[in-house]
């Protein structure tokens, strides 16, 4: 099998656009993309496409009536927070079987503000708020109170992580915002759900990413290997059975399992990766994720955050481009933005916030339900 | 008799989730599925287990009215008309089961719960909640098994 390289990737600036479409603002990422590899859409011999608003409202065609309709096979693809994620991964296993030599993905999403999940069924009465809640930010407070159970975790330990990604974004201009937002602003800002306030959960925003993924052979014979990023792994789980499934989503197995299988397909070890954008949609999920991916041993995460290890300068610092918390969470866009993040650090693009030496980094996304999507990059020499 | 309005409202609450059990004579429960077969538990009628793969091979089994709390959230920000702050709570069930629900007769802060601790399963009103029709719901709550019903 070829490898497959992304030539070309980047993002909007993350922010609300209620003026414009869906298709506009994923046009937008699709012609950025397209601009950094120094392509046309008559180039493109597939379009992936990531949308979960309007999963049914045929996306990617919409997008090509915004760019080219070139008449080339288009996929939409809904898969949760995991939706950018998959439409990567589907782009590049097209290019791995060798059907195309040429493909772009494209993430988008256009959110509305405030709580996400919740309610339930039409059928009876509402049962949030009866029967415990089903809003994100409990979901994700209970999965993290699961840890604390375990290891000790406390809430400044969870608190931070919003502040060492919130600096972070204050260094990436594509985030939604860039704001300092010390630790005594963290754990006092409004108490969504204990023990995730306000500043620890991910911002609702409009957004959108591209990436051109092209075969070996194509990229040599384009010239476009000197920025070209080599995609060592490529992995998709779904969750495994748990004990606890039916009131407890769990967004841990299946990271662990992605996590074993990428590292085995990239024939790596955690301690190879050098930066790790994850998926933070709240600040105790972040927590979670640094023992899943193997960045340390289980009950160590608690002390990685107090020790910096994760920051900026740190052993494996994650998510420098101010992570869901910071950046934003466009949930059909995130997958392809972490791509983007990863990127641009191993082509050494980063500016301020650049990881030094960064040559191999790790994409991480949960779409609760679930799928978890791992990616593992390297620049190609 | 009832008169033939076609509406259907009904006298005695109906159960606020599927696997909640009111026998005509006798305490409500809950009621999961259990897979003969590997034993794994879960709630509503289900034909099919989804941690072995077995068909036809569920039985019903009557989960127990007390457990253990397995982890929580106190949630402080709702969706409109629902009162906070309230506690999420997780429990697992004595003999297998785990359930989600409010956390009741606690107060909702960090320091006043603990993990692991025994708590009661208890059966009450649905919070006023009606449907379109009026039908008035029972649903179930947890409490600390030592405090009084």
């Amino acid at each position: 099998m070829t490898d497959a390289y992304v030539v070309g990737v980047d993002m909007i600036k993350f922010g609300r656009f209620p003026d414009r479409t869906v298709p506009q603002i994923g046009a937008e990422a699709a012609h950025l993309a397209l601009d950094d590899s120094g392509l046309t859409i008559q180039d493109m011999e597939a379009l992936y496409c990531g949308n979960l608003g309007q999963a049914s409202g045929m996306v990617g065609q919409r997008i090509l009536q915004e760019i080219g309709q070139t008449g080339i096979p288009v996929v939409n693809v809904s898969n949760a927070c995991a939706t950018g994620a998959t439409a990567f991964r589907e782009a590049w296993a097209s290019v791995k079987a060798g059907l195309y030599d040429l493909v772009i993905a494209v993430g988008v999403e256009q959110m509305g503000k405030g709580l996400l999940g919740g309610a339930g069924g039409s059928k009876g009465i509402s049962k949030e708020g009866l029967l415990g809640s089903g809003t994100m930010p409990s979901v994700f407070a209970e999965a993290g109170m699961e840890h604390a159970r375990n290891y000790g975790t406390t809430f400044e330990q969870f608190a931070k992580v919003s502040v060492k990604n919130h600096h972070h974004s204050t260094m990436n201009p594509k985030a939604m915002y860039q704001i300092e937002t010390p630790l005594d602003t963290v754990m006092n800002a409004e108490m969504i759900s204990y023990p995730n306030t306000k500043l620890m959960c991910s911002v609702n925003v409009d957004g959108s990413a591209a990436a051109i993924i092209a075969s070996e052979k194509k990229a040599k014979e384009l010239g476009l290997m000197s920025r070209a990023i080599k995609v060592r792994a490529s992995v998709l789980t779904s969750d495994p059975w748990q004990e606890r499934d039916l009131v407890m989503p769990d967004v841990n197995t299946c990271t662990r399992k992605a996590a074993a299988a990428a590292y085995e397909m990239a024939g790596l070890g955690a301690e190879d990766i050098d930066l790790v954008e994850l998926h933070d949609c709240f600040a105790t999920a972040e927590i979670l994720h640094y023992e899943n991916l193997g960045l340390c041993e289980d009950g160590e995460a608690g002390r990685m955050i107090d020790e910096g290890e994760v920051a900026l300068g740190g052993k494996v610092p994650v998510n420098v481009s101010g992570g869901l918390l910071s950046k934003g969470h466009p949930l059909g866009a995130t997958g392809i933005a972490n791509i983007y993040e990863v990127s641009t650090h191993l082509r050494g693009e980063a500016g301020q916030r650049q990881v030094e030496g960064a040559r191999i980094g790790m994409t991480h996304v949960i779409g609760l339900g679930s799928a978890c999507g791992i990616h593992i990059l390297e620049k190609a020499s | 008799m009832d008169l033939d309005t076609g509406e259907t409202m009904s006298d005695n609450p109906l159960p606020a989730v599927d696997y909640l059990k009111i026998p005509e004579d006798g305490d409500p429960y809950l009621e999961g599925y259990k897979c003969s077969s590997c034993e794994a538990i879960f709630l509503g009628e289900r034909a099919n287990c989804s941690k072995c793969g077995e068909r036809d091979q569920m039985e019903t089994v009557t989960l127990a009215n007390s457990g253990t709390l397995y982890a929580y959230s106190i949630v402080h920000r709702s969706f409109p008309g629902i009162d906070v702050p309230y506690i999420s709570a997780i429990v697992d069930l004595e003999g297998g089961g785990t359930i989600k629900g409010n956390l009741i007769n606690v107060d909702p802060e960090p320091e006043k719960i603990e993990f692991g601790m025994p708590v009661d399963v208890v059966y009450d009103d649905a919070l006023g909640r009606k449907d379109g029709e009026g039908n008035s719901y029972l649903s179930y709550f947890f409490q600390p098994s030592n405090a009084a019903s």
